[in-house]
Order: structure tokens, then C-alpha cells, then sequence
């Protein structure tokens, strides 16, 4: 893994988080979920596939879907040539990576900042995040893995 | 024991724990239809076995129950406990006598004549006074309650663990009822189940003791019973390591000499073989799952007074054997259905013409990797008018929706939930749950259902199921820059189209064309059907993958072809599995990931593309398939003289009308400027003449880059009939004559007036089918699994194969003559080897000149020698199965060359 693990309160009230930046926003996703934190390379593009899917790939002889957090956010693509990073989870059985701007350190943050979504948050956003915490100077979207993959079901 | 109730032994056990789980579940949410649904499809499929076996009490008990979940399902009454109670105490009963069932081997005499009678008064509606026995599941199952007290007591030892066995061992006093209840007691513990037969009179003596408690234990003996997840994980293991052989051998591939060569060579072969033998451990031929069908068939015929032939072809298509349970089931349905709403009763047949004996027809066959299971009958055709009825009585369509529905399409309704056509219900089928299990079954394993019925002439249903092989081979193609494997059973042949060349893409209305052999194929470009982009211009060259699927043959048009390897096909993400492009994914030797193509999808979006209605077609293709004699296309035309002639559609390229003044003459023979080049043209009859003014129709035919104008006074119709030629006259130019659409029609013969238009013509056309026509290849080999193996990758390759089991028959081939270019032989074989029959191959007279190519999995340096001091060409070893191709090629091409 290439993030830098921060230190670790180890005080029961915090959560963990790896931290991931998607078009300028701060998001985290809970550090239970992240299996691996890679380059994506050589991503098989899929015809016909919900354009959220950016691909699959082979990481370590195993197929992983590729999501494009971005398109799935609602956000601009990625400019060409511009780095990306995928965070490898697991889902029913099924690998993913999700393809973000960079990945940041592994976060612990108090539970006592965690607040719901705003209720202004854009549809798209409320279906993926599913809280936000209160950082210093930043706040951290909390990404809902599970929510985040069931486009394919919601689109039909 | 018998096979067969072994058999049902073991499955309606299983099935009865099914139910009571979901009895429990439907007595806390009595409104849930899903649940209701299952119990009843499950308690229809107990009730229907026992008919089959022979078991009325069984039956009986099934049936009444049956009766009451089915009004429960169609809302006719509403779910009490003290019903569901009944229910679960008539399944209680149908356990008992299953116990005995096992012990004896037949059914115990007894009377349910009280539960009978319990549930019938429950189905009228009239709720039982049954209150004291929903207090405590399984009393009502005591029959007649003759000796209350101890039933009660019996009863509750089904609930408590059977330690009080006491009382149903005395010996002499021992009604049914308390035999029952023993052996109820006895299911929770086999060892009790030992004594409660010595307990009982008619098997203490003359049955060993525990027998058939033991009875899976005698199987077990003789072979290894597998748990299919082991199985599973075995194959995916194996699909791994192909995969990771793969690799290495690509990463190797651009060493030189490199010390690795070797080994891997060995764990290449190894883990061939290994790959080969898991797949054999989950092949089973489809036969076994066919094995109990006669029986039923015949006990049907009986049971409905009908004369019933059951015809089974292909029993030894092999597939999965899981995929094997899983059709089982349906198929049974589907011949139950078949015999009993399908077929007419013998005096009905003789009026209408047919036989007595109706024919329930089975066949299995791989097509396309998906293999195909057809369930077809000569009977009466599904009642489309009954159909339309009872959809709008039980809502399914709108009047108006049906206005606009086909007859195919209405028939479709049979397979929706709760709905049947028989008139009465019968005891055999015919309350609307067959169709529905069936397809729920079959599309549980991804495959679909079909079906083609025709008014009077039967209906046949034909099921598709996916290869689930995890190991295919595959093409791997390119298309807008993007690679994709297309599995190399669905490839017929491969053609490059070249622009200029004889063989090139051509368009009707932007709907691109390929001539094959004189027939127009559709053909659809890969990128178009998958949204891409292609760079390429589409008029560019470009390869041509003739593919043929669910009867439908089409080109799939790819920028580039590679090689073919053999591909392990993983399962595509869940997100992509709606894609129907798409059957799955893989990882290449070199890493990356490539998505595999399902032909099916493909051809799905052919038939899109074809104007009209693509359903229809299908339909129409299968009902063609269906009547015994095959029909010509036939281009009925004038020519000389009033009576209409006839030549068949599919020599004839194209017709085309050539205003007269571009018609020239030169030395003597009349020619036209065709396409850039001089054609001539041929008269039909001497008395013909070109038409003065205006336009002349000509037929055209071609074959490599000749083209021949046959000049007609006027194209009358084209039409689709039987074609029989009758009569054959002294005239060189006709074939014959035959009856067309009512009128004596002559035949030509086109090929004496092709000959007419080029001397040489048959020259070159018998030279060029030399050179083009399918090799025959004798491939001998003692292994059904290999023959079975070896010949669609022989055949995919474009050549024709002919196989068989030993040196033996290979000879009795030779003796009827049958042609054969090249032999394939294995080496170990029982009777003559591989090596005698080479020796005895190259000194046959007829045989000797062909090349001969060893295929074993022998590999050592001295056997390969001894394969040449046999005689044997070449020598491939069976692991290298994907180099057969490549050799034989070789060996015949050196064959020519010497000849």
C-alpha cells in the first residue's frame, strides 16, 4: 500500500478512514472496506457498459470492475493524461476498484463529528455519501460503498 | 434397490423439507403468494412422481393436498392454521410411508381415508374442526385415531428426541398406525430405524437388518460420491493454473533458449491433462438424466389410454452435470406435458389422419456453445384460441394488446405462472404448474425456453443452455482498436473481405453483405453492435467470422483476426451481466482482460437489424424444421415457350434487366459489358429470341470471377415448395420435370448451360472443389470424451470429421467406401492398438497414401519413435490439442504436394 498510515488514536471513539481526493473534495471510505490501494493499468474499457464503469483490469489475476467515482459523482472527466488512483474493495463476492484523483493518509476521525448529509446535497451525492465528518478546515464526505454500486440497478 | 426409487426416494425428501420450512413460513404471512407458489409447485411435483411410480397412496394423500394449496394459491379460500396444519400433517403422512417405502420397497397397506376426507372438507371450504390438532402439529396425521391415547403420544415423540422406543418394539401387537409413527420416530436417528424394522412382522426376518438405512452405503462403495463445490473449487483451481500457465508461456515465448523451456513444456502438458480430466469428472451425458423418461412415458400412455413413442436422440450430448440436475426436473415436466395435453387419444389421431401412436420426440445437440435440448410431440399443437381466453380471464394481457400479438407470441403465455389450458384437471398435469417451473428452472441456469406450435402437427419446445465449460477456445479478434474472443464453437469459418475481390462486403439499403458459395450472408459489424467507434473505413479489408447460432447463420465483421487460445471464462461483475453482448471475461497470456462475445447476443442484434418481424422469422425457421420435407426455393420463369420453367434460387446470383441495345455480338456468341467484363449469354431454348426493344431479364450465375447471363422471356415467381423431380426426359438441358404450385413445371439443368457458356467451366469448377471442399478426417480414438472433444475443434477448423471408436469400425468405413483425406489415430487403444492399426493402415491398398498423425498422450522420446516405425506422419501429443489443427493442415498440404 502506498498510503502513509497515520497514527492510530486507538481511542474507541474515532473511525478509520482512507482518504481519497475526487475532483477537489475530500472524501473518505472506511478502512474495513479497502482491500488495496493501486495504479489502474491497461483498463479494459467494457461496450455497452453504464458509463460509470470505466473498465475492468486484471490486479493480480483477478478481474476487478473499474468505477469511475467521477462520472458516477456527476463530476467533469478527467482530462487526458491526467494521474488517477483506484482503491481496490470488495462487494458481494465481487471485486471493484474505484478510480479517484489520488489517494491521501488514513484518517482518524472522532465519531462526534460525524453529522447526516446536508439536505441541499446533490441527489447523486446523498445516494453515495452517507455522512459527512467535520475536519479541521476540510469536511469529509464519507463514501457508501454499497450505495455507490448499485447504479447499474437504479439506471433499469 | 431400483434406481428409479431410489431416485425419488432421495428427492422427495428433500422436497419435503422444503415444504415444511415454507409451510412454517406461509402459517406466519398466510398472503404471501411467492411462498404459496413453491408449496404448491413442490407438493405438484411430489404428487406427480408417485403417480409415475406407481404409488396411489402417496398419491392420493399428495393430491387432496395439492387440491387445498391450490385453492389457497388462487385466492379461492384464505390460509387458516388449521388448514396449513392439515397440510403439514398429510406431508407428515406422505414421510411414513416414504419410511416404509425405503424399508420395503413397496408401499404399506393403510387407510388415509380421515385425512383424506379432512383435507377434502377443507378444500370445499368448510373449516375442520381440526382446533385441537393445530395446537400440536402432526397429531392430525394419526389416521383414524383408533387408539388415540398412544398416537398422541407417538406423536409427540417426533418432537422430542426418539428415546422412548419402547412401545412400538413389542412384537404382536403392532397396528399400521403405530408402524408408521415408529418409523415417523425412527427418521431422526437411522439406528432406531434398524430396530423398528425388526419390530415389524412382514420384514424381521426376511430383511437384513438396516438395510436400507444402509442402502447409500452400497453406492458409496463403488464410487465416490463428490460434492459438487469441491468440484467447483477443483475446476476453478484448474482454470487458474491454465491461466498462469498461459503467462508463462508468453513471458517465455520471447526468451531464446531459455532453460525454462522444458519444465514449462511438462507443466503445460500436465496441466492440460489435468484440466481435461476435471472437466471429464463433471461431463455426463444427457442420457442419464433421460434414463427414468421411458418408464414415465409408458405408464402415462397407460394411465391417459393414449399410444405414446418416446424417441430420444442425442443421448449422448454431454454437458455439465450440473446443468444436468438442474434440466432434469423441467424435462420431465416437459414430456409429462407433452403425453398429456399434447397428444391425442389414438381414435382422435385416426380421425384426423395421423397414426395412432404419437411420437414425444427428445434431442440434445451442441449449437453455438449453448446446448440445445428440443421436447417436441406430433399432437394436436397448442390451442391458440384457449390460450388467448384464458390470458384475458386471468388478466395477463389487454384485448388490445392481443389484437396486435402474434400466434408465437400468444403461445408464449403457457409459460406464465398459474396458467393452464387443459380443460379438466387431470391427475397428471394440467393446473398451470409445469410450464412456469419449467421456465423458472431453466432461466435459473441462464438458459431460455422456447417454443414452435403448429395447429394439428404438435409442438416441440427447445431449450437452450449455456455452455458453462469454464475452459473455452476462443478467437481472439480485434475491432476499433479493442480485442474480443469470440468462442471458437460458435465460428464456422473465417473469409477475408477484400475490396475489388470476389469476396467482398457489399450493401443492401446500408445493410452490409457477404456472397458465400452463391448465398447472400447477413453480416453485422462488431463495432456497430457494441456502440464503438471505429477508426476504420468500413469499405477497408476486413475479416468475416461466419457464425452460426439458434439456426441463424451471419458474419460478424472484425478489423483483425489473431489467434485462438484457450480462454477460462470467469463470470463478467454483476453490473455487467445485463449486457448481452457479452458471456463473460478473461484474462490473455500477456494480462490484460478481454470481454467474450456471445455469439447469441450477436445474432439477437442481426435479427434486430433485419426489418420485420425478427420473432416471426425465428418461429418460421423452427416450423420449417419441423415438417418432414424440406422445401426449395424455386425461380419459376419463361423461356421459348408458354410452359414454365424452373431453376433453383440458390444457384442464381442475382437477376437483373439489361436494356437490349447494350447487348453485343461478337464472334458469333452475344455477350453483355457486366460489372467491368465481358458475360456471356446463353439462350434457354433454341426457339428464344432477345426482345426487340426495351429490357431483357437475364439470370445470372457465378462462381469465382466468371459470371453467365441465361436469357429468360419473362421471371414469373419465386416460390417455396417440395421439390420432387418426376420426370426425367432425353433432354440434356432439364433435370426433369415437377409438379410446382400446381403445374408441370421443367427443371433446367444450370449446369449444362454453363458449360454451354464456358467450355471449361466443370474443368475448373471440380478443380476448384478440390481444392476447397471440406477434408474428410477419420479420427479414431477409444474415448467418447475425446472423439467428442477433438471433433468440433477439427470441424471448426472447416474440416469434415468422421469418427470412431477403434481400428475395427475404421475399417468397416473403408469397406462402405466412405472417403477419407487424413487419419487421426490415438495409440492406446483396447484391441488393436494405435500402432497395429498404423501398420495395418499403411499397408491397406487404398488407405496407404494418406497421411497418418498419431494423437496420444504418450510422450516419451521412444514412443515417438515407435509412432514412426509404425507408420504414423506425425505425432501431436493429446495435450496439444490447439497444434492438431496446424498439423494436419501440414500433413495433407505435404500430401497433396507428393501426389
Amino acid at each position: 500500500m502506498n498510503t502513509k498510515r497515520a497514527h492510530s488514536k486507538n481511542s474507541a471513539a474515532t473511525t478509520d478512514f482512507v482518504t481519497v481526493m475526487i475532483g477537489g473534495q475530500l472524501f473518505g471510505i472506511a478502512i474495513s472496506q479497502v482491500q488495496d490501494v493501486f495504479s489502474p493499468q491497461a483498463i479494459t474499457r467494457v461496450p455497452l457498459a453504464h458509463p460509470e464503469i470505466a473498465g475492468v483490469l486484471n490486479l493480480r489475476d483477478r478481474i476487478v470492475t473499474a468505477i469511475d467515482v467521477r462520472v458516477r459523482l456527476g463530476l467533469p472527466p478527467r482530462a487526458k493524461g491526467e494521474p488517477c488512483m483506484a482503491v481496490g474493495i470488495e462487494h458481494k463476492g465481487e471485486s471493484y476498484g474505484l478510480i479517484i484523483d489520488n489517494v491521501g493518509e488514513v484518517l482518524s476521525v472522532p465519531v462526534a463529528d460525524f453529522e447526516d448529509n446536508p439536505a441541499n446535497l446533490d441527489e447523486r451525492w446523498r445516494q453515495a455519501s452517507s455522512g459527512v465528518y467535520r475536519l479541521d478546515g476540510n469536511l469529509l464526505v464519507v463514501l457508501n460503498v454499497e450505495h455507490l454500486l448499485e447504479f447499474g440497478r437504479l439506471a433499469a | 434397490m431400483d434406481d428409479l426409487l431410489r431416485e425419488f426416494l432421495t428427492e422427495t425428501s428433500e422436497n419435503l423439507d422444503v415444504v415444511d420450512l415454507e409451510l412454517v413460513k406461509l402459517e406466519r404471512d398466510p398472503n404471501n403468494k411467492d411462498v404459496l407458489d413453491k408449496i404448491f409447485r413442490l407438493v405438484h411435483t411430489v404428487k406427480g412422481t408417485c403417480g409415475f411410480l406407481g404409488l396411489p397412496r402417496l398419491e392420493r394423500v399428495a393430491h387432496v393436498s395439492e387440491t387445498l394449496l391450490g385453492k389457497y394459491r388462487d385466492g379461492q379460500l384464505t390460509v387458516t392454521p388449521s388448514g396449513i396444519t392439515l397440510v403439514l400433517s398429510s406431508l407428515d403422512r406422505i414421510k411414513a410411508i416414504l419410511k416404509d417405502l425405503e424399508a420395503n420397497e413397496s408401499e404399506p397397506a393403510g387407510d388415509d381415508g380421515e385425512l383424506i376426507s379432512q383435507l377434502e372438507a377443507a378444500a370445499t371450504g368448510a373449516e375442520v374442526a381440526v382446533a385441537r390438532a393445530s395446537a400440536m402439529p402432526g397429531k392430525v396425521a394419526e389416521p383414524a385415531a383408533q387408539k388415540a391415547e398412544e398416537s398422541q403420544e407417538a406423536s409427540q415423540d417426533v418432537d422430542l428426541p426418539p428415546q422412548d422406543l419402547g412401545r412400538p418394539l413389542k412384537p404382536g401387537e403392532v397396528s399400521l398406525d403405530e408402524l408408521e409413527q415408529a418409523f415417523r420416530s425412527a427418521g431422526a436417528q437411522p439406528m432406531n430405524d434398524a430396530a423398528a424394522h425388526a419390530a415389524t412382522p412382514d420384514t424381521a426376518s426376511a430383511q437384513p437388518r438396516g438395510d436400507a438405512a444402509k442402502g447409500e452405503g452400497s453406492v458409496a462403495q463403488q464410487s465416490i460420491r463428490v460434492n459438487v463445490d469441491v468440484l467447483e473449487d477443483l475446476m476453478t483451481m484448474v482454470s487458474e493454473l491454465v491461466l498462469t500457465r498461459n503467462q508463462l508461456l508468453e513471458m517465455v515465448r520471447r526468451l531464446d533458449n531459455s532453460e525454462f523451456k522444458v519444465p514449462l513444456q511438462r507443466l503445460s502438458n500436465v496441466t492440460a491433462e489435468l484440466q481435461e480430466g476435471v472437466m471429464k469428472t463433471r461431463m455426463q451425458p444427457i442420457g442419464n438424466a433421460w434414463q427414468k423418461l421411458p418408464r414415465i412415458v409408458r405408464d402415462l400412455a397407460h394411465e391417459l389410454s393414449k399410444k405414446i413413442n418416446l424417441e430420444m436422440i442425442g443421448s449422448e450430448t454431454e454437458l455439465d452435470r450440473q446443468v444436468l440436475e438442474l434440466i432434469k426436473d423441467p424435462l420431465t415436466h416437459m414430456v409429462r406435458n407433452s403425453a398429456d395435453h399434447g397428444l391425442e387419444l389414438p381414435a382422435v389421431r385416426r380421425a384426423s389422419g395421423k397414426s395412432e401412436t404419437g411420437t414425444i420426440t427428445l434431442k440434445a445437440y451442441h449449437e453455438g456453445g449453448h446446448i440445445i435440448v428440443e421436447v417436441g410431440d406430433d399432437g394436436r399443437g397448442l390451442d391458440i384460441a384457449r390460450i388467448k381466453t384464458k390470458a384475458l380471464e386471468r388478466g395477463i394481457v389487454s384485448e388490445a394488446e392481443l389484437q396486435r400479438m402474434s400466434d408465437a407470441q400468444i403461445a408464449k403465455f403457457i409459460f406464465a405462472a398459474g396458467f393452464s389450458t387443459a380443460a379438466k384437471v387431470t391427475n397428471v398435469s394440467g393446473r398451470g404448474v409445469g410450464m412456469d417451473v419449467v421456465r423458472t428452472n431453466i432461466e435459473l441456469i441462464g438458459g431460455t425456453i422456447d417454443l414452435v406450435s403448429k395447429q394439428g402437427q404438435g409442438s416441440t419446445f427447445i431449450i437452450k443452455i449455456p455452455l458453462t465449460l469454464a475452459i473455452v477456445s476462443a478467437l481472439i479478434v480485434e475491432t476499433a482498436g479493442q480485442r474480443f474472443a469470440i468462442p471458437q464453437s460458435a465460428v464456422l469459418e473465417l473469409v477475408r473481405a477484400r475490396p475489388g475481390s470476389e469476396q467482398r462486403i457489399e450493401s443492401i439499403n446500408a445493410t452490409p453483405v457477404l456472397r458465400l458459395r452463391n448465398r447472400l450472408l447477413p453480416l453485422v459489424y462488431l463495432s456497430d453492435v457494441l456502440g464503438l467507434e471505429s477508426e476504420k473505413a468500413k469499405t477497408d479489408e476486413a475479416y468475416v467470422i461466419v457464425s452460426r447460432v439458434a439456426g441463424q447463420t451471419f458474419g460478424i465483421i472484425v478489423d483483425t483476426v489473431y489467434d485462438t487460445q484457450e480462454i477460462v471464462v470467469k463470470p463478467s461483475a454483476s453490473l455487467l451481466r445485463d449486457i448481452e453482448m457479452f458471456s463473460g471475461n478473461t484474462i490473455l497470456g500477456d494480462g490484460s482482460v478481454i470481454m467474450i462475445i456471445d455469439p447469441n447476443g450477436i445474432a439477437r442484434a442481426v435479427a434486430h437489424d433485419a426489418a420485420g418481424d425478427q420473432k416471426g422469422e425465428e418461429v418460421q425457421g423452427h416450423a420449417s424444421a419441423l415438417r418432414r420435407d424440406e422445401t426449395t426455393a424455386m425461380l419459376i420463369f419463361r423461356a421459348g415457350s408458354q410452359e414454365p420453367k424452373a431453376v433453383p434460387l440458390s444457384l442464381v446470383t442475382r437477376l437483373e434487366d439489361i436494356e437490349v441495345n447494350r447487348i453485343e455480338t461478337s464472334n458469333g456468341r452475344i455477350l453483355v459489358q457486366y460489372r467491368g467484363r465481358l458475360m456471356p449469354l446463353v439462350f434457354v431454348s433454341p426457339s428464344q429470341n432477345l426482345k426487340s426493344e426495351g429490357r431483357q431479364p437475364i439470370l445470372v450465375f457465378t462462381d469465382e470471377d466468371r459470371a453467365m447471363g441465361l436469357v429468360v422471356d419473362e421471371i414469373v415467381d419465386i416460390v417455396d415448395d417440395r421439390l420432387k423431380i418426376e420426370l426425367s426426359g432425353e433432354n440434356p438441358s432439364l433435370l426433369g420435370s415437377a409438379i410446382i404450385k400446381g403445374k408441370a413445371t421443367e427443371i433446367i439443368d444450370a449446369a449444362h448451360y454453363l458449360t454451354l457458356a464456358y467450355d471449361d467451366w466443370f474443368v475448373r469448377h471440380s478443380d476448384h472443389q478440390t481444392r476447397n471442399a471440406p477434408k474428410r478426417i477419420l479420427l479414431v480414438d477409444d474415448s467418447a470424451f475425446f472423439r467428442n472433444m477433438i471433433t468440433p475443434l477439427l470441424e471448426s477448423a472447416g474440416y469434415e470429421v468422421v469418427a470412431t471408436d477403434g481400428a475395427e469400425n475404421a475399417f468397416k468405413l473403408r469397406d462402405e467406401g466412405v472417403p477419407i483425406d487424413c487419419i487421426v489415430s490415438d495409440l492406446e487403444m483396447p484391441g488393436t492398438d494405435g500402432f497395429a492399426f498404423a501398420m495395418a493402415v499403411k499397408s491397406d491398398e487404398n488407405w496407404r497414401e494418406l497421411p497418418l498423425v498419431a494423437l496420444s498422450s504418450l510422450q516419451s522420446a521412444q514412443d515417438v519413435e515407435r509412432t514412426r516405425d509404425a507408420g504414423f506422419d506425425t505425432f501431436v501429443n493429446k495435450t496439444e490439442r490447439h497444434r492438431l489443427v496446424s498439423v494436419i493442415s501440414d500433413a495433407l498440404n505435404r500430401g497433396a504436394a507428393a501426389a
